[in-house]
Order: structure tokens, then C-alpha cells, then sequence
């Protein structure tokens, strides 16, 4: 009698069980599903559609391998310039060019990668193209004439009076009154080594090798290999000189923020520890003062010490540094409390002092936490500094924010990620390694 | 001279026993101090350079450290009255901030989930890939989010989605790695007896592993839910999107209008503290299984 009633009991609360686990298993994906349905809503997914810019997608991807050059001759004064990228740091010297160009006086050809060539004769440019023929654009004063060998007009050429513009596989064409430009296309990132003023630009690696190892001197007074490290170093066009230091910076920040703020959480941790501070109401003030500096967000830090100390790195220590105390404080003293008293029992009974007693029976306990802990953060505060420092102004970051807000120098852009991502793993083993070094060598 | 050989060859070890020791212990105090002097070195001449480049030196701006705030709670307090209607008139953005976080993190956690498993030696559908989904996981999890945030900003043209999808994407690195250390402790006797009556692979992960691990993914899922509420924040200070962007605009009003940031801090900051103790506390039930 008793047996079944329990067994009826157990198998009613069995099929309980059942039921809420089926109840979960179902109505939690349900739920999830529900909420990003409301997502979809709120946050106008549909809407990204119309507001997406496909275009700027085409010129982000296309900036990130290729770039192009500018043939570009003025229509009033009938000069020539050729410049990468269009910039002022990649013009080419008068009457210097690659070798695709060739210029002779008031005329210019300039060959594209698919065949097709383009001819300036005075204030004519004639594009051929292998496989739709010759067109004419005359831009003698007034509108532009643009003679095509087909009646009606492809729709990769747009042409109104002021402005033609066609757009081929490996270039771009366009002459208006004031100008007639040629885009050329090319895969690979311009002047990554060497700018157009180095002795060194345009030489193949080959080449480059056989210099360096060779004892005659490009630039006079200095070696070769001296000469070509400085030539990429101060490389105006990409500048990485300038974006080493900022790495570094970024580095630095999270560095500085780190061991500081471990510094600082230390001995205030042992106050918030309940078997080394006996007094209640200090150690639930110092448990606050941690939660506050915690969760007081680094924004809300980073926005308040800006003011006080200005833009820069050490802004950004700083912020970092108030931030993880906290975070550094309550790890720590938990760690303190769930250290052996037998340990600090028995380096008293040597009769050590309280000093003693703390660097031999307490320190030796909590220094592999300490280290893994600090290492752990460490590495994931380098990726903080990079946001940090787009926000005070130092680091990488502020050279990333630069560069996307220009937003024509995608292949920087696409730079500056390659190495964040590369110094955030770097970080990442480097303090794997120490703190296998550290903490195996300490024991 | 019986007493000389049996001294000869048995007394000379206990002093070489207590030298070594005691070298071995100078070598390492050596090392240590070495370590601690490069450390010093290394940090007091960052301390240096930073403040160096810093526009405000350190010393200068510490006295400083105080104005602010002071002002910001003296103009706070002056318009106390106003501080209600600016809660109304934030709550919809700091709503986006959270639901940006929200989603992010869901959205993470269940990409997470899925290359976690491709990921974990026993469960893997392609045991040959799983280095690949590792170093896909360890790239994903290095890229910060301002990265993707601020590209994809200008492809998408702002709003939220930017954002959620730029945490997402860091989430599902993060996520992962620590869903793959939780995988590793599944028992794989289920997965082998659904795969004895001819499951498929989602079949044995949805039935054998997942009932398993979920209460790990859940807590470290709430973990991330609180990191990433800090990251959408920042997200929309730096980009647009949230209370973020509401806080740069506040800001950029200046003195008289402190009364909107001290709004945004305050909105900001108990969101915060009430999603961190929740997360522990649901955190220390699931870890506890009650």
C-alpha cells in the first residue's frame, strides 16, 4: 500500500518534471524567436534595405586591395599631373611617369591593364577599346562632345554637357570643362615600402636584396640598409612610424591601467577581506567603494577624467585603471579569503611578525591568482584601449577613427585592422606564456 | 682512520645539499627582484611617456579630477525638477542600448554555441576543421567591436544594427572559446548512444550535449550580457546608436545643459548595477543547481 502511494507520488512527479522540461525545452526557443521578431521591428531591419549604401560597400572593398592612379590633365593650362590615389604625397615629380604613361609635351597615352588605350591630343581624348571600338571626347571650350561608334549609349557611360564619365573594367575616364582624368586600376596597397621621393621605390625585392648586401651607397653617408628602414619608416603615405607608436600607446594604456590599478587594489583588497579586516563597517565600505568603481562604466570614467586631464594616453590609463580596480578589488579579496590559515599558523609559530607573516604565509597563496588575473586582464584591456582611445584621442584608435572618417582611405582602415587584430593576439600569448612562466616558476 | 672513511664519502652531502638550496634560493631571489626592477622600469617610465603625450600632464589635471563631477551634481541638483522628464525622454534610447546588448548577445551565443561544437575534439562534424574553427573563433574574439562598428556605419548608414552586429560578432569569438572549455566536460556516452540509433549530427547535439552544457552557456551567457551592456554604451558614444549617442550630444552642449548628462549617468548607471546583480544572482543559482 505504502510502496504503491510512493510510486504513484514518484511517477506524478516524474511526469512533472517532464512536463516543465518540455515546457522549457519548447517555450524558450519560442520566446528567443518572439524577442527577435520584436528586434526586427524596433531596430527596422527592413528599413537597413533603403538606407544600406551598396555603393559605399563597392568602394570599401575595392579600396581594401587595389588602388588607382590619376592621369589627369588640365584643360586650361594643358598640364599634366599623375597622382596616386590623387593625394599630394603621390604625385609624380613634372614629366616623371610609370611606365603605362607616356607623355610627350601636350600629348599622353596611357595604356590600361585590359588592353584598351587612352590618348590625350590637346584638348581631345580618344579612349580605344579592344572590344567596342573608338570613342571621342572634345572638351574645346564649351559643352563636351562625345563621338561613339554606336548609336545609342551603353550604360556605363553617363554624359550630360559638363560632365562625361565612363566607367571601364580596369579604369575610369572622365573629362569635364576644368579636367580630363584617367582612373587606373591596380591590385595591392601603393607605396607600402617606399614613396615616390625614395631612391628605393620601384624596385623589385630582388633588387632591393642585392642593395642591401651591396657596400655602395644609395643615399651618401649611409648605408643601404639603414637608408631603405628609414625610407619605410617615415613613409609619409602610410606613416609607420607613427602607427608603431600608437600600437605602443594602446599598449601602454592598457599597461599603465592594469598594473596600477592591481597596485591599487592590493592592499585595499586585504581591508575588504573579511579574515584580515575583523570590522564590519569598513569592509562593507570598501565592498561599495569597488562595486561603485566598477559599475560606473568606463565610458562614464574615460567622459569624466577627459575633463581633467585632457585628451590623450594617460587619460586613458586612467580610466581603465579606476575601472578594474574595482573589478581587481573584489577578485582579490576574495581570493584573500579563501586562503589557508594553516599556511600563516605556521610561519607564526617561527615567532614571524605581522609583516612576515603576511609575505611568507599569505603572498606565496594568492600571487598565482594575483598574476593569472592580472595577465587575463591585461590582455583584454588592449583591446579597451583601442575604444578607449578612439575616445580620448590616443592610441590606435584615434588613428583608426581618423582614417574611417575620411572615408576614402579604406586600405589604412584595412591596415590598422590587420594589426590590432595581430597585437591583440600577440597580447593574448604573450600572457599565456608569462603566466605559465610566472606561476609555474613561483612554485 | 676507520673514522675518516666513513666520513669521506657520506659527510659532504648535507652542506651540499644546504648550499645548492640556499644557491638555488639566491638565484631565485634574484630572478624575482630582476623582474620586480624591470617591472618598476617598464611602468615608471610608461607612467612617464604617458603623461608626456597626454594633452593635460597628470600632475596638473589631478587637482582637477574633482570639478567636474562637482559641477555636474551642483547643475543636477539646481534642475532636480528636470530630471524626471529627462528620464522619459532618454528611456527609449537607453531601451535600444539594452536591447542592442540583448540581442547581440543571443545572437553571439547561438553562433557561439554552434562553432563551439565544431570546435571541440569528440563532438566535431569535420574533425579535420577544428583547428580552423579555433583560429576562426581566436580571430573573431580579437577584433574589437569599434572596428566592425564604425565600418559597418558607413555601409549600413548608423542605427543599431551596426552596433548589435559588431558585438555579436566579438561575442561569438568570446563565447566561443569559453562554450568550447565547457564542451570539452561533456560526458559523450549520450552523443555515442543517440549516434548508435542513427541520429544526425544537430540531433545529437541538441538532444545529448546541449541539456548538458546549458546551464554552463547560460551563466557565462549572462556574464557576457553584462560586458556587453558597457560595450553598447560605448558603441553609441563612439558611433551612433543608444544612449550613447544621446550622452556625446549631451555633452557636446556643455556647461548649462549638465543636467541632461547627469540624466543619461544616472540612467545608465542603474541599468548597470541592476543587470550586474541580477546576472550574479541567476549566475550563482545556475552554477549552484538549485
Amino acid at each position: 500500500m505504502a510502496l504503491s502511494a510512493t510510486g504513484l507520488d514518484l511517477r506524478s512527479e516524474a511526469s512533472a518534471l517532464f512536463r516543465r522540461k518540455r515546457l522549457i525545452s519548447i517555450g524558450l526557443p519560442v520566446l528567443v524567436l518572439a524577442y527577435f521578431v520584436y528586434i526586427f521591428f524596433s531596430f527596422d531591419i527592413a528599413g537597413i534595405a533603403e538606407r544600406a549604401r551598396p555603393d559605399n560597400a563597392r568602394i570599401l572593398l575595392s579600396d581594401t586591395y587595389s588602388f588607382k592612379t590619376h592621369v589627369t590633365r588640365n584643360n586650361r593650362s594643358g598640364d599634366f599631373t599623375v597622382a596616386i590615389e590623387g593625394e599630394t604625397k603621390g604625385t609624380y615629380a613634372t614629366g616623371v611617369a610609370p611606365d603605362w604613361v607616356s607623355l610627350n609635351g601636350d600629348d599622353a597615352d596611357v595604356r590600361l591593364d585590359d588592353g584598351s588605350l587612352v590618348r590625350f591630343r590637346g584638348d581631345m581624348v580618344i579612349v580605344d577599346l579592344p572590344d567596342f571600338g573608338t570613342i571621342e571626347l572634345i572638351s574645346a571650350g564649351g559643352d563636351i562632345e562625345l563621338n561613339l561608334p554606336t548609336d545609342e549609349v551603353p550604360e556605363w557611360i553617363s554624359a550630360s554637357a559638363t560632365r562625361v564619365s565612363l566607367t571601364l573594367p580596369a579604369g575610369r575616364v572622365q573629362v569635364t570643362r576644368s579636367k580630363s582624368e584617367v582612373f587606373r586600376y591596380e591590385g595591392g596597397w601603393e607605396l607600402f615600402f617606399f614613396t615616390l621621393d625614395s631612391p628605393f621605390h620601384g624596385r623589385s625585392f630582388a633588387e632591393l636584396a642585392s642593395l642591401a648586401m651591396s657596400p655602395e651607397e644609395v643615399v651618401p653617408g649611409k648605408p643601404n640598409v639603414v637608408a631603405m628602414v628609414e625610407g619605410f619608416w617615415t613613409n609619409t603615405m602610410w606613416r609607420h612610424g607613427d602607427v608603431f607608436w600608437a600600437l605602443c600607446e594602446t599598449v601602454l594604456m592598457a599597461f599603465l591601467g592594469t598594473f596600477g590599478a592591481g597596485m591599487i587594489a592590493l592592499p585595499i583588497a586585504f581591508l575588504a577581506a573579511s579574515n584580515f579586516t575583523p570590522a564590519r563597517p569598513l569592509r562593507f565600505a570598501m565592498r561599495r567603494i569597488f562595486d561603485f568603481l566598477r559599475g560606473v562604466d568606463g565610458l562614464i570614467w574615460t567622459i569624466i577624467l577627459s575633463r581633467a586631464f585632457g585628451p590623450g594616453p594617460m587619460t586613458g590609463a586612467l580610466a581603465i585603471l579606476l575601472t578594474d580596480t574595482g573589478s581587481f578589488g573584489k577578485l582579490f579579496s576574495e581570493a584573500l579569503e579563501n586562503v589557508d590559515d594553516k599556511q600563516i599558523e605556521g610561519v607564526r609559530s617561527t615567532g614571524a611578525n605581522a609583516l612576515q607573516r603576511h609575505r611568507f604565509g599569505v603572498m606565496p597563496q594568492i600571487v598565482p591568482v594575483l598574476i593569472s588575473q592580472l595577465l587575463y586582464y591585461f590582455e583584454s584591456n588592449t583591446r579597451s584601449a583601442t575604444v578607449i582611445g578612439a575616445i580620448v584621442g590616443g592610441g590606435i584608435g584615434l588613428l583608426l577613427t581618423q582614417a574611417i572618417s575620411t572615408q576614402k582611405d579604406w586600405e589604412e582602415v584595412t591596415y590598422y585592422i590587420v594589426l590590432i587584430v595581430l597585437m591583440v593576439m600577440a597580447m593574448d600569448t604573450l600572457s599565456g606564456w608569462l603566466r605559465r612562466a610566472l606561476i609555474k616558476g613561483g612554485q | 682512520m676507520s673514522d675518516v672513511a666513513i666520513s669521506g664519502p657520506t659527510a659532504p652531502q648535507p652542506p651540499d645539499l644546504r648550499a645548492s638550496y640556499l644557491r638555488d634560493l639566491q638565484r631565485r631571489r634574484l630572478y624575482s627582484g630582476l623582474l620586480l626592477a624591470l617591472f618598476a622600469l617598464l611602468f615608471v617610465s610608461g607612467f612617464m611617456l604617458a603623461d608626456d603625450r597626454n594633452a593635460g600632464g597628470f600632475w596638473d589635471g589631478l587637482p582637477k579630477i574633482f570639478d567636474f563631477p562637482s559641477e555636474l551634481v551642483a547643475e543636477a541638483v539646481e534642475k532636480s525638477a528636470n530630471l524626471p522628464a529627462h528620464f522619459v525622454r532618454y528611456f527609449p534610447s537607453l531601451l535600444e542600448t539594452i536591447n542592442i546588448a540583448a540581442a547581440s548577445t543571443l545572437v553571439g551565443a547561438i553562433l557561439a554555441s554552434v562553432i563551439s561544437m565544431l570546435a571541440t575534439r569528440g563532438l566535431a562534424r569535420w574533425p579535420a576543421l577544428i583547428p580552423v574553427f579555433r583560429r576562426v573563433m581566436d580571430i573573431m574574439r580579437a577584433v574589437p567591436e569599434v572596428v566592425i562598428a564604425l565600418v559597418l556605419i558607413f555601409v549600413l548608414g548608423g542605427g543599431p544594427v551596426a552596433a548589435m552586429i559588431a558585438i555579436a560578432f566579438h561575442t561569438t569569438g568570446a563565447l566561443g572559446k569559453l562554450f568550447s572549455e565547457v564542451n570539452e566536460n561533456a560526458d559523450l556516452r549520450p552523443v555515442e548512444g543517440l549516434a548508435s540509433v542513427g541520429s544526425t549530427w544537430t540531433q545529437r547535439m541538441w538532444f545529448a550535449v546541449l541539456p548538458q552544457v546549458a546551464p554552463n552557456y547560460l551563466s557565462y551567457g549572462l556574464m557576457r550580457f553584462e560586458i556587453n551592456i558597457r560595450a553598447s554604451a560605448i558603441l553609441g558614444f563612439v558611433g551612433s546608436g543608444g544612449i550613447g549617442y544621446d550622452l556625446r550630444n549631451a555633452m557636446s552642449w556643455g556647461k548649462g545643459r549638465y543636467d541632461e548628462v547627469a540624466a543619461i549617468f544616472i540612467l545608465l548607471l542603474t541599468t548597470i548595477v541592476i543587470v550586474d546583480q541580477l546576472s550574479s544572482h541567476y549566475r550563482n543559482r545556475l552554477v549552484r543547481g538549485v
